[in-house]
């Protein structure tokens, strides 16, 4: 092949590692853990075989969801430095190739999880997808500094999804499941906003920080981590939870409340002065807030069964 | 004609995917052939659904 052919044809010739990257496999982690957890926390059990089936159709179907992201926003995440590495915007991945792939694992993977577990389930996979791709990417993101307040619905989907999968029916629990990483999105992403930058102004990104000011958001920050709150300790007393959620409930949100406390009464010349020190902490603590608290429910469940 | 050549980092590029794609094809096909087993062996309707028996599909006279 002469070489000018062999570097135009590279530009979009992918390794399966840029596939892969295109399905946005942190966020899918998270979604198939709380998933998880919503599966076997569930006062009904699967066959093993069709746990593990749902759980991959449903990482599937975040993965599809990521790459129709990818594929809608790839003229804003190739400004953003956050962003400009992605398969996409970086030129690894074609845009229609990126949208091929979300359509098709979006439609696999929704089929693949009625047949697998029931169509309750699928019909809630589905939704999930679209409200993701067309509510929050096409919708939202471009419009309103509520945009990840009510996009943030998309990420709360899966433990429903995973409970569903078990029980075949929606419950209080699986509600206030949604409700806990609902509440929890806004000052995870938050957080991030405030130490990103210019990042999102930009890419002309209207997230609280550019429409409203840092300022407000660091006390959208607080008043969003004090009404997590009630939502954790609700969960923690009710049939999901137990003495390690109970636990858990309160010294994460005591944790998690001092570091909301202290971005909001943080000056943005003393956080320049630090590197933004308190808002990275605080998003890397918001991390280990729901891996912990879904971590506690799977904990206590296990502690049912044993006893 | 400069002869055999080594194999251009495209070559790989390709490879990798190919694997990878055959892989998850073959996970795909893993999977589906062991739902079938698990939902056959427990007696499922062939074809029910959201694990549901429909009345329409009970045997007669049984």
């Amino acid at each position: 092949m002469p070489d000018l052919a062999i570097s135009a044809a590279q530009e979009h010739e992918p390794t399966f590692g840029d596939y892969v990257a295109l399905l946005k496999p942190r966020v899918m982690s998270l979604v198939v853990f709380t998933a998880l957890v919503g599966l076997l926390v569930a006062p009904a059990s699967l066959h093993a075989i069709e746990a593990v089936a749902a759980m991959l159709f449903i990482a599937l179907g975040a993965g599809a969801a990521g790459a129709l992201n990818m594929w809608y926003d790839a003229d804003i995440d190739s400004i953003m430095r956050r962003t400009m590495n992605r398969p996409v915007p970086s030129g690894r991945v074609a845009p229609d190739e990126a949208l091929a792939i979300g359509i098709g694992l979006s439609g696999l993977s929704v089929v693949m999880l009625g047949l697998a577990t029931n169509m309750l389930a699928a019909s809630l996979l589905a939704i999930t997808i679209l409200f993701y791709v067309a509510i929050y990417t096409i919708w939202l993101k471009r419009r309103t500094p509520q945009n990840i307040v009510i996009g943030g619905a998309a990420g709360a989907f899966p433990p429903v999804i995973g409970w569903v999968a078990a029980t075949g029916s929606v419950s209080l629990e699986a509600c206030l499941m949604f409700a806990l990483i609902f509440m929890w999105t806004p000052p995870h992403f938050w957080a991030l906003a405030l130490f990103m930058r210019s990042d999102y102004e930009d890419a002309g990104v209207p997230m609280l920080t550019v429409t409203h000011g840092r300022p407000a958001a660091r006390r959208h920050i607080l008043a969003y981590t004090l009404l997590l709150v009630p939502v954790s300790l609700w969960l923690a007393l009710g049939p999901v939870g137990g003495p390690v959620s109970l636990a858990a409930a309160v010294v994460l949100n005591l944790m998690f409340i001092r570091g909301a406390v202290r971005i909001c009464m943080r000056a943005e010349s003393v956080a320049q002065g630090d590197g933004y020190a308190a808002e990275k902490a605080f998003f890397r603590a918001s991390l280990f807030y729901l891996f912990l608290h879904f971590g506690a429910f799977l904990a206590d469940a296990v502690v049912r069964q044993a006893s | 004609m400069s002869g055999i050549r080594a194999t251009h980092e495209l070559h790989a590029r390709r490879f990798s995917r190919n694997l990878g794609v055959a892989v998850a094809l073959a996970v795909f096909v893993a999977v589906v052939f062991a739902l079938t087993v698990v939902k056959m062996k427990r007696g499922d309707p062939l074809q029910g659904f959201d694990h549901v028996v429909r009345p329409g599909m009970e045997v007669s006279g049984s």
